[in-house]
């Protein structure tokens, strides 16, 4: 996709389905710093409900759409890239380093954003430290083992 | 029905609501849910970058609208959409973090720590600045995020998904058990 096609006719929907999740995210409380804490000590399913069902309905909805080869609404063919295993090393080391900044923040990358907007300024702060991090990531990458 | 829906959503709500994006990105224009990302777009966008950034971040403007409108979202779901009681986490979490000096359960998080006040504290500091750095270096090392591997990837029954989610997992008992101990 070039950037000419970045009309607002375009981006439109995705505006409106981030208004959706940002709502969704605050009336189920996963933007709580307290309801993820409540994951990690496993006092409550609430977490593990919402994304175990989370998980079911879009595996549903994946395999419906290979099994029926459907297209998007465009026209054009729905790939989704299987992901590379490799040694494996960048999925269990930066899956831990992530999870050390979850149980911190309380918020992934999602979350962050709506905290934003839902009254909770210096989460722009935790964004800006996100940034870095991941900018740092992109400096180191060729040092680090994937 | 607004009382109904300003009152917190239940999971069995919740969990179906997000998962059938997925495939509604798929449908839309064939968009991969992953909200992580937008940090290396945010990154691209800056001068002088590395190498992973040497690409147009306007490839990923459908994913940039799409957390400016979770930011509109968040406020939907405070404002209009407020639910007036106190957090409803287990009481067995609230007594674990009031042995940690945690005590003030009204807002989504404890607000004497995510404040700017909280921000100048060395608590404040390491939840917001280091947990937020570690979450951006750690989901593009792992490439991807809650959204990415645990939603995404597992419903594509993507192993190396499912190895970085167990690495989440272990982060962040890690954090919770060793680290918050200490630093709350």
């Amino acid at each position: 996709m070039t950037a000419s096609k970045n009309t607002i006719g375009r981006l439109l929907p995705y505006l409106l389905v981030g208004i959706y999740f940002g709502i969704i995210f605050t009336k189920s409380e996963v933007i709580s710093w307290f309801r993820i804490q409540e994951m990690f000590r496993f006092q409550a399913f609430h977490m593990y409900g919402i994304i175990g069902s989370a998980v079911v309905v879009a595996a549903l909805s994946i395999q419906i759409i290979k099994r029926f080869n459907i297209r998007s609404f465009d026209g054009s063919e729905i790939n989704i890239p299987p992901k590379v295993m490799g040694k494996g090393t960048r999925y269990w080391l930066g899956g831990i380093i992530f999870g050390l900044g979850w149980a911190l923040t309380g918020a992934c990358p999602g979350p962050m954003f709506a905290l934003v907007g839902s009254g909770v300024p210096v989460m722009l702060v935790a964004i800006a430290a996100a940034v870095a991090g991941t900018y740092t990531y992109g400096v180191l990458r060729p040092k680090l083992p994937h | 029905m607004i009382d109904f829906i300003s009152q917190p959503w239940p999971w069995y709500v919740a969990g179906p609501l997000i998962g059938i994006v997925v495939p509604i990105l798929f449908l839309i224009g064939g968009k991969q849910f992953g909200l992580s990302e937008n940090l290396r777009h945010m990154c691209a966008m800056l001068p002088g970058k590395a190498e992973f950034f040497n690409y147009d971040w306007k490839n990923g403007a459908w994913n940039l609208t799409l957390i400016l409108g979770i930011v509109i979202g968040g406020w939907i779901g405070t404002s209009l959409l407020a639910n007036p009681d106190p957090i409803g986490i287990s009481d067995a979490t609230k007594s674990d973090l009031a042995l940690l000096g945690i005590t003030g359960f009204d807002g989504m998080l404890p607000m004497d720590i995510f404040s700017f006040e909280g921000l100048a504290s060395m608590r404040g500091f390491l939840m917001i600045v280091v947990g937020g750095f570690l979450v951006g270096f750690g989901t593009r090392y792992a490439g991807g995020c809650t959204s990415g591997h645990a939603i995404s990837g597992l419903a594509d029954l993507q192993l190396p998904s499912l190895v970085a989610v167990i690495g989440f997992f272990v982060g962040g008992l890690i954090a919770t058990f060793l680290l918050l101990p200490i630093i709350l």
